[in-house]
């Protein structure tokens, strides 16, 4: 499996928070070759399973994006929307978007407001119709949109919308094309609505009942020009064993296993402390009696803006770190 | 139905003190359950059985409580303090009656003299520390004779009839959902229907976890109101819904987003029967079908709302109209389950 043109096939998929029937369809027949068995559950994540005879281990990358949803059509013919997930209005102007129907359009914004005061509601989505009556025949209100931005590769590096969480769904995918043997039962979920709540990851992780949880996702570094120190990580440093986000505190067993299993192996890793932002292992760790949970998190700057970066170093070692996390016997510690 | 709803609404239920509500609620419900039972929390759960024997497929919700206010502790000069339980718009209490518990004590939300206020402070809101209740006590042992810390207050509020077919009156969210439940109750189902008339719901969907928990449905029908804000001066692109115009089928709110499937064969239905209806035009509140959706192994969640407007004031207003077409398309509703699934 080629790791940039994996990322294309999922980002060409629609697929933000609340409507990812078909991100989810892409990532089965991609999955399938190495799975025993995949399901779909209630909420709609994506249930992978390669059956084993020892611990049921979960890991979990949610396949949503970020995104808008149409509210409201008015006589111009202009789209009022709605966030799914953390929008920021001066990340959007003039970028271009998707609907899952094909129809294309860009963010404007009102011209009574200027640039610097803009919030969420001053912007409106323009699909080029001449009046209310021809959007209405191209958008229906509820249907959803998505950033149509490019992926590049520039050095080491990746430039794409959605790293934030088609990257994680790459590495699980990956992995699981590497993983040989395994005493453990594995579960790999790709997981929906993360982006408005951990709502996928949390009722797909009750109906799973783990033993161990791994989250993947990125978190956000520190290394942007005058970073404000609330990230840890930098670009290049290695796969991220994640210590707390605003959502875990992750625990200290899976914390230590991830590294001594990282130095053994010598993958390169780095620790991964945000203060702001959450992950499925969030919700994981908190279902029925409690789940130890960790996570692995590449570093990515800019997430939530139409482009993101990531460094394909990084994803080898996330690759490599699921990998050993997944052959190794859970019952030994 | 309209004679139902002023009978719900002149009830108090602020949270977590739905006894009145919930006392009413199984007194009417009793003669049509199949089962009947209150859970920890205090959520009324009635399980009604239908034509097809479904078990527990088929949740229905409607909160019991109300937004109130709680005393937090009473002066020496006998004045309460107060916050409020649940959101309350502070700008709609100033002056305000209420009634303070059970043995609805009245009272009047009170501001200090106008004379003393000064140019600067009259531009802004006054905070709630800065309001009290005025009971009439004339000093702290007066007051505590006739108030404990944490008893709640409710609106003063007469329920009216006006417009065509406008009805006004504090607490329409959601005895409005109690109402078209129910209603339901009182008829033959099509299929086997759990009904859960939850607690807590104004302070975060506190009593629909505990209630879908036990419940255990594949589908949820939420029955609720939501803010309309069809005034004028509101652009088009904020007014959320509007009175009148049919149940509002959201696609999505701040708590949940709707099953896609659910949304589709409710709009779908609404079109055949030609049943008015309309979605949300802004994305704002949320109800207990956040709740209901993350219980277990998940929930697929659909609501049903009657527009609102002055949502969580002392007197808010609702279409009858809009109430007996949620009544009619939930009919339906249960029929597409019971036939498809």
């Amino acid at each position: 499996m080629d790791l940039i043109a994996t990322l294309k096939a999922l980002n060409a998929c629609h697929g933000p928070s609340g409507d990812e029937v078909e991100i989810a369809s892409t990532l089965a027949r991609l999955s399938a070759p190495y799975a025993d068995h995949c399901t779909t559950d209630t909420l709609g994540s994506l249930v992978v399973r390669r059956k084993g005879d020892g611990l049921k281990l979960l890991f979990s990358a949610h396949m949503d994006s970020i995104g808008m949803i149409v509210t409201h059509i008015d006589e111009k013919g202009f789209l009022r929307f709605g966030k799914l997930g953390g929008l920021h209005a001066p990340d959007l102007l003039a970028t271009p978007v998707r609907f899952k129907n094909g129809v294309r359009g860009m963010v404007a914004l009102d011209g009574k407001v200027t640039p610097k005061d803009m919030k969420l509601d001053d912007l409106y989505l323009d699909i080029g119709a001449k009046d209310q009556k021809e959007a209405a025949a191209m958008v229906q209100i509820g249907d959803t949109a998505v950033f149509d931005t490019q992926t590049v590769v520039s050095g080491d590096r990746i430039l794409s919308p959605y790293l934030d969480n088609r990257i994680s769904c790459v590495v699980l995918l990956l992995a699981l094309e590497r993983i040989k043997n395994t005493p453990n039962d594995l579960y790999f979920v790709f997981s929906t609505q993360e982006e408005v709540g951990l709502r996928g990851a949390r009722t797909a992780a009750f109906g799973i009942d783990p033993d161990y949880g791994i989250a993947v996702d990125v978190t956000c570094p520190d290394d942007e020009l005058n970073a404000d120190h609330s990230g840890s990580t930098r670009l290049g440093g290695g796969a991220a064993i994640k210590i707390m986000d605003s959502s875990v505190i992750c625990h200290p067993k899976i914390v230590d296993r991830l590294s001594n299993l990282a130095a053994e192996k010598q993958i390169p890793t780095q620790r991964d402390v945000l203060r702001a932002g959450g992950t499925d292992a969030g919700a994981i760790h908190q279902i029925r009696a409690g789940v130890p949970t960790g996570g692995i998190s590449i570093p990515c700057r800019y997430t939530h803006m139409p482009l993101e970066m990531a460094d394909l170093r990084d994803v080898e070692a996330c690759v490599q770190l699921v990998t050993a996390f997944a052959e190794t016997d859970l019952n030994e510690y | 139905m309209l004679k139902l709803i002023k009978t719900l609404c002149a009830l108090d239920g602020v949270s977590s003190r739905e006894d009145a509500v919930r006392s009413y609620l199984m007194e009417q419900a009793a003669p049509y359950a199949t089962e009947m039972r209150v859970d920890a929390m205090g959520n009324l759960i009635v399980f009604k059985q239908g034509e097809q024997n479904t078990g527990s497929k088929l949740l229905l919700a409607a909160h019991m409580d109300e937004v109130g206010l709680m005393v937090t502790a009473i002066t020496e000069d006998g004045y309460l303090k107060f916050d409020s339980v649940g959101g309350i718009d502070r700008r709609v209490l100033i002056g305000k009656p209420v009634f303070l518990g059970p043995k609805r004590i009245p009272g009047v939300v009170g501001l200090k003299a106008y004379h003393l206020v000064g140019k600067e402070e009259e531009k802004s809101l006054p905070k709630i520390e800065d309001l009290y209740l005025d009971i009439g006590a004339k000093d702290q042992a007066t007051a505590q004779a006739l108030v404990s810390l944490g008893e709640y207050a409710v609106f003063d509020s007469h329920i009216e009839i006006f417009g065509d077919g406008l009805v006004k009156a504090k607490a329409l969210d959601d005895r409005i959902g109690c109402a078209v439940m129910l209603s339901l109750l009182q008829e033959p189902l099509p299929m086997d229907c759990t009904f859960a008339f939850t607690v807590q719901e104004e302070v975060g969907t506190r009593g629909a976890f505990g209630a879908a928990f036990s419940v255990h449905p594949e589908i949820a029908l939420v029955l609720e109101t939501t803010t309309a804000a069809d005034l004028p001066g509101v652009a088009p692109h904020k007014q959320v819904c509007a009175l009148g115009k049919g149940p509002v089928i959201p696609f999505m709110d701040n708590g949940s987003i709707t099953d896609r499937t659910l949304y589709k064969r409710m709009t779908q239905l609404a079109e055949k029967h030609h049943i008015p209806w309309q979605t949300k035009h802004y994305i704002a509140g949320g109800n207990d079908a956040a709740a209901i959706q993350r219980s277990r192994d998940g929930v697929r969640t659909i609501t049903l709302s009657a527009a609102v407007r002055y949502l969580h004031a002392p007197t808010s207003v609702a279409c009858i109209h809009d109430v007996q077409s949620i009544l009619e398309l939930t009919r339906h509703f249960l029929c597409a389950v019971a036939r498809e699934g």
